[in-house]
């Protein structure tokens, strides 16, 4: 499947030509250590392009999940309020699913190779 | 950036490193900073602390000179005990909150923050009266073996029986090794000073026990942070007076008159939901309007809740008051609590 990323670390996988599922790369986790806590949107909220709409906290750090399309919330993984671990999980670690308005934002997306070395630039 | 003698040990144990007061430290190990503070409260934990520095002071004089430093007392203080203290400056602020131990009469022996080394340092020798010898043991390293097994461990792996040396007591050998029976984590533990050299072998050893593991400086921090430890540049700096941080007890009582009374207090701050506030977030009263600013906070492991501290007016400082803590622009249930939050299981 098509997975796309952005410079926060979030990846995107589009279902139906019109959803955004979006969750946060094992960068990303690895680079927070251990969490214990995840504050998750609201079903029905409506989010720009670049807005926050999760937060994933550490026991050092909490850290902003962004939202590279404008839309709304139509599904929230909470299962992940009980289980952090679950964020690991190709299958099941997404934080929410958009319904964008804009396809075309996904433009500028980064792909997995693109990533991959972006990731190795930051160290 | 500047690295402790243990750096080559921290990398090679997969550390994940990050800057602390100058230094390149490790954060958490492979544990993760869950398990290694879980291991410290049940089992031991070992940290490098080599970036705190270590100095003395030594002649006729040494503890008048200490007690014109602080606003503490060492004329009780028996020979091989550790006293924690403050340096104030005149204005009656904390230039750093540092560990003294006697040594001699005349003797002491102190551990001073990181980030604070240069500025003490420069303090103190500016200060210093021409009789007393000033020392800054840059060449030594500093182990702490913390949690309910490290007097086991001490006495197994390094054949060195400490059953008898109290809390804050000093044992020592010759002049290569000084191990001191204290922490900055509420548990049983030690702090093992010795010089740069014997450091990377010394871990080793230790690590090589079971019952060990290495322990970042994330899992340090909350582990003071559940006893309400102060950490210098946050919960305590040169505009807190040692009243204010609740630090009256490591004082003279001849002593506190010299300080204003103050009118704010540094108290404890537990979240009643869900959420967790770190330093910086405003702390509201009941009508919403702020009355102060975390000092300190973050996710408590042993609680399973978010804990903080913080300081607020005087008629806030009563426990059991409440108040919210705002969260991206959101209050959350708190209140003012007791510390330390977590029972000490320091060696009575």
């Amino acid at each position: 499947m098509d997975i796309k990323y952005t410079k926060d670390h979030e990846w995107i996988k589009i279902e139906d030509g019109t959803v955004a599922v979006i969750g946060i790369t094992d960068y990303a986790q690895h680079a927070l250590g251990d969490l214990v806590f995840i504050e998750l949107p609201k079903l029905g909220a409506q989010y720009k392009k670049g807005a926050y709409f999760a937060v994933v906290e550490s026991v050092k750090t909490a850290a902003e999940v962004y939202t590279p399309v404008t839309g709304e919330v139509v599904a929230v993984n909470t299962a992940l309020e009980s289980d952090y671990d679950l964020l690991k999980s190709d299958a099941d670690g997404w934080i929410a699913k958009f319904k964008m308005t804009d396809a075309a934002e996904l433009a500028g997306l980064m792909d997995e190779a693109t990533y991959r070395d972006y990731v190795k630039t930051a160290g | 950036m500047k690295t402790t003698p243990l750096h080559a040990q921290h990398v090679a144990l997969n550390a994940k490193m990050a800057e602390f007061a100058g230094y390149d430290m490790p954060l958490y190990y492979d544990l993760g900073v869950l398990k290694e503070h879980e291991w410290v409260r049940s089992s031991a934990g070992l940290f490098d602390v080599s970036h705190m520095g270590q100095v003395a002071i030594k002649g006729v004089g040494a503890q008048d000179f200490l007690q014109s430093l602080t606003p503490s007392s060492f004329e009780k203080l028996p020979i091989n005990k550790a006293k924690y203290t403050v340096l104030v400056n005149p204005d009656g602020g904390i230039i750093d909150d540092l560990m003294v131990t006697k040594t001699g009469a005349d003797d002491f022996h102190m551990v001073i923050n990181a980030g604070c080394k240069e500025k003490d340092i420069a303090w103190i020798k500016s200060h210093l009266p021409a009789a007393l010898e000033f020392t800054y043991f840059d060449d030594w390293a500093l182990l702490a073996l913390q949690g309910p097994q490290s007097e086991a461990v001490m006495r197994d792996v390094l054949g060195i029986d400490l059953s008898a040396v109290p809390y804050m007591g000093l044992w020592y050998r010759d002049d290569t090794m000084f191990v001191s029976r204290l922490g900055y984590t509420g548990e049983d533990g030690f702090e093992l000073s010795v010089p740069a050299a014997d450091a990377p072998a010394l871990w080793t050893a230790l690590l090589a026990d079971d019952r060990v593991k290495p322990i970042g400086l994330a899992a340090r921090d909350s582990l003071r942070l559940e006893m309400g430890y102060c950490l210098y540049g946050h919960d305590i700096d040169a505009t807190t007076s040692p009243l204010e941080a609740d630090l009256a007890w490591v004082m003279a009582k001849d002593r506190i008159a010299d300080f204003a009374p103050p009118h704010r207090k540094r108290v404890g701050i537990v979240l009643l939901d869900k959420g967790i506030a770190r330093e910086g977030a405003g702390i509201l009263n009941t009508e919403g309007i702020k009355i102060g600013v975390l000092s300190s906070g973050g996710f408590s492991p042993t609680l399973k809740h978010a804990i903080g501290q913080g300081y607020v007016p005087s008629e806030y400082a009563a426990e059991g008051t409440d108040v919210s803590v705002v969260v991206r622009g959101t209050p959350l249930p708190a209140r003012v609590a007791k510390m330390p939050f977590v029972q000490p299981r320091t060696k009575k």
